[in-house]
């Protein structure tokens, strides 16, 4: 398994340099560069422009900035901001990337989830009135125009009902009489830890839990567990980050809206998918059996037919990851969410080639993790594939 | 044909030598026609198919309707949906100023005589107004820059039929010459194409996409084409190699290859014609793809096209009505025409899907 995942992720290197290689080649063979943007201004001359491209490495030959690029990529320097000039661009990824990855996660994890859910008791009672006005519901989510729903949404929930706020990442009024050691990013990381803990012990319960033979015991053990992390949060959070906590909370409320508009988006591909595999497995005999022998209705669908219809919905959600990061760059543009896909189309829009290569190199690193993470959580989860691995 | 062959009655089953008399072509079109006809009937039983068939039918109506409509009876200077212009002129009621209780009956004094001096309080003044809200002439209202939403809404029906349908072909094509080609020689040329799969696969579509249309200005049918290429080098050559390599094991291909069939004949007669129904299957939903990309990139701006459902709404969104429902025509018609075109090429695929793979089928 070790030797599976070394592999993996050997070749997820390659194919990233790869990509690296392409994209800047790419970028390179555009028309013009950033001193274009000041042709209209004349009081910078040719020989300011000039001496502007000289300063930002453009100068020299396609294959030298090309050697100069990959060495600096991978000692850890990506360059400095063409459009925000001073500012170096790991410390503009360092800024954004976190509020990607947050928007990502709980999407992804939401809308399986909840896909997995619905589409299993949708398969289960095949035929019901429901049925029809759900699957319309699911397929209704997989096929609309993204960038409109997200604003249908806003529409609806934020100018409409007023429950959310129109975009952006803070309430600026509410920050400005922020103490001191509280800004945006320390809150936002604090939370984003807290979260991935919270997401990390409950999972580890659950396994300790079901590990245990004594099935009462295992219950306990799994809820003695989850009251012992909320309450160790809420003390942590009341005690030592007490002050960030309104401004907690803020954040959390302008990051509820987009992370359910991208959570409907993948919950609807989920859904189908779950309750067409479900349907498939339902007509094994396997089931077949398990009810002749007088199983539970509850456990043959949870235990019987969920696990094995839950295969190709991992394979899927592969697919599906590709969509949910394209939609979070839409998200993001839309609810002016400043992470690394409104970063990536601002920069790639102003030909801010540093930044845009360094944007969307992050992107893809986070499209080939979360790749890998599904291959080892299928591996899991197929022993005919962890044998033979 | 098939009750003609079951005919009890001698006299009225046909000679062998009639069939063998008949020409080729008419053999090939009365078999396509029967397997159409076959195929169709199983096509109508599905519901949710037929309502997406209908749906695309509809848009097909709007997209031929509309230079009809520019010729005939509407005027070209003023429904044109790019160039088109009309200041739709609004009777409001004068009232004093800072008194405004209705602004879409009332203007304000100070306003008012900006165009005309001498105008009091309680007089009417015709205001132009753009976007103009929805009447009987303009069924959907005027843009911000006077054009009919309507016109530019029919209008955009033909390029988004246009490039779904390019994109789409090119995909498929890709795909197939792909997956065939690479289940028949396999080896290194297998191998190729396959990474090449994973890799399109693995990195997300629309960030490719923003990187590239952000360079190069892209039209309408370079994006199709750059759609399809990706399209169909990507997912759908992996699934359809799949099912030539299920195909090429089959015995009618050894027969043709021991008939002295060559490899290309082998590929382009045998083995492609059976992977097609799958093909035909995933143009759908490449059409799917291509219509939402398109209008999503339209929508953030970065394409150089004159008129598309995406820059509709763009529009309406650097002009700053992206937050007023009040002026819901200038997005929500857009808005919808996308989702239900997609939508309905969506569900033609997925009806098609359970006739293709009869494990979907009802019980």
């Amino acid at each position: 398994m070790l030797k599976y995942i070394g592999r993996r992720t050997l070749q997820n290197v390659l194919v990233f340099v790869v990509f690296l290689t392409a994209t800047f080649f790419l970028l390179q063979a555009q028309p013009g560069d950033i001193s274009q943007q000041f042709l209209a201004n004349p009081k910078i001359t040719p020989e300011v422009r000039e001496q502007f491209r000289e300063q930002l490495g453009l100068t020299g030959s396609v294959w030298t900035q090309y050697v100069t690029y990959m060495k600096n990529f991978f000692t850890g320097n990506l360059g400095i901001s063409f459009s925000e000039y001073p500012r170096e661009v790991t410390s503009i990824i360092a800024e954004r990337l976190p509020r990607t990855l947050a928007l990502f996660l709980f999407a992804t994890v939401l809308s399986f989830w909840l896909g997995f859910k619905s589409g299993k008791f949708l398969a289960w009672r095949r035929g019901g009135k429901g049925e029809t006005v759900v699957t319309t519901i699911g397929v209704f989510f997989q096929t609309v125009f993204y960038p409109w729903f997200a604003l249908m949404m806003i529409w609806a929930f934020a100018f409409g009902l007023g429950w959310f706020p129109i975009g952006k990442f803070l309430t600026v009024e509410r920050w400005l009489n922020a103490p001191q050691g509280v800004e945006a990013n320390g809150v936002f990381n604090r939370m984003l830890v807290t979260t991935l803990m919270v997401g990390l012990v409950l999972l580890a319960v659950e396994i300790i839990g079901r590990r245990s033979h004594d099935r009462k015991r295992g219950r306990q053990i799994t809820w003695a567990g989850r009251i012992l992390l909320v309450g160790a949060l809420a003390i942590w959070w009341t005690t030592v980050w007490s002050e960030q906590v309104p401004f907690a909370l803020d954040i959390g409320w302008h990051l509820l809206l987009p992370t359910i508009t991208l959570s409907l988006i993948g919950f609807g591909a989920t859904m189908l998918l779950t309750r067409a595999s479900m349907l498939e497995t339902l007509r094994e005999d396997f089931i077949l059996t398990a009810r002749a022998k007088g199983v539970p209705d509850k456990i043959v669908r949870d235990k019987h037919a969920a696990r094995n219809a839950l295969l190709p919905v991992t394979t899927s959600l592969v697919l599906s990851l590709a969509f949910l990061i394209g939609g979070g760059v839409v998200t993001e543009t839309v609810f002016s969410w400043p992470g690394m896909g409104a970063t990536l189309l601002e920069a790639a829009i102003v030909e801010d080639i540093p930044l845009t290569i360094g944007a969307f190199a992050f992107i893809a690193v986070l499209a080939l993790i979360a790749h890998l993470v599904i291959d080892i959580m299928y591996m899991y989860l197929d022993p005919r594939i962890r044998v033979q691995g | 044909m098939t009750d003609r062959l079951l005919d009890p009655d001698p006299a009225s089953v046909p000679d062998i030598a009639d069939i063998v008399a008949q020409p080729l072509w008419r053999v090939r079109v009365r078999l396509f026609w029967r397997g159409f006809r076959t195929g169709w009937s199983s096509f109508a039983e599905n519901k949710v198919g037929l309502v997406g068939l209908t749906v695309i039918v509809l848009f097909g109506a709007m997209a031929l309707i509309q230079p009809i409509l520019l010729g005939t009876v509407w005027e070209p200077r003023v429904f044109d949906p790019v160039v088109g212009y009309e200041a739709v002129v609004v009777e409001k009621t004068i009232v004093p100023d800072n008194e405004i209780t209705d602004p879409d009956t009332q203007v304000d004094l100070f306003s008012a005589r900006l165009i005309d001096p001498l105008l009091q309080v309680g007089d009417t003044l015709g205001v132009t107004e753009q976007p103009a809200s929805p009447s009987s002439r303009h069924l959907l209202g005027t843009d911000s820059l006077g054009r009919d939403v309507l016109s530019q809404l029919m209008f955009s029906t033909r390029a988004a039929f246009m490039l779904g349908i390019v994109a789409a072909m090119v995909a498929v094509f890709i795909a197939t010459t792909v997956g065939a080609v690479s289940a028949f020689f396999g080896g290194l040329v297998d191998t190729l194409f396959m990474r090449l799969a994973d890799l399109i696969i693995l990195v997300p579509f629309l960030p490719i996409l923003i990187v590239l249309t952000a360079l190069i200005d892209f039209g309408l049918f370079h994006l199709a084409v750059l759609i399809g290429v990706l399209g169909g080098f990507g997912g759908t050559a992996i699934i359809l190699k799949s099912q030539a390599l299920s195909v090429s094991v089959k015995p009618f291909i050894d027969a043709a290859r021991i008939a002295g069939g060559g490899r290309m004949h082998l590929i382009f007669r045998h083995i492609v014609p059976n992977v097609l129904p799958l093909s035909f299957l995933f143009m759908m939903f490449a059409v799917t793809d291509a219509i939402s990309a398109e209008a999503t990139l339209s929508f953030l701006g970065l394409l150089n096209i004159d008129m598309s459902w995406g820059i509709m709404i763009y529009q309406a969104r650097v002009q700053g009505y992206l937050l007023d429902p009040q002026r819901w025509w200038l997005i929500v018609p857009a808005g919808l025409a996308v989702t239900m075109l997609a939508g309905s090429f969506f569900l033609v695929g997925r009806a098609m899907d359970e006739i293709i793979n009869p494990r979907l089928r009802r019980r």
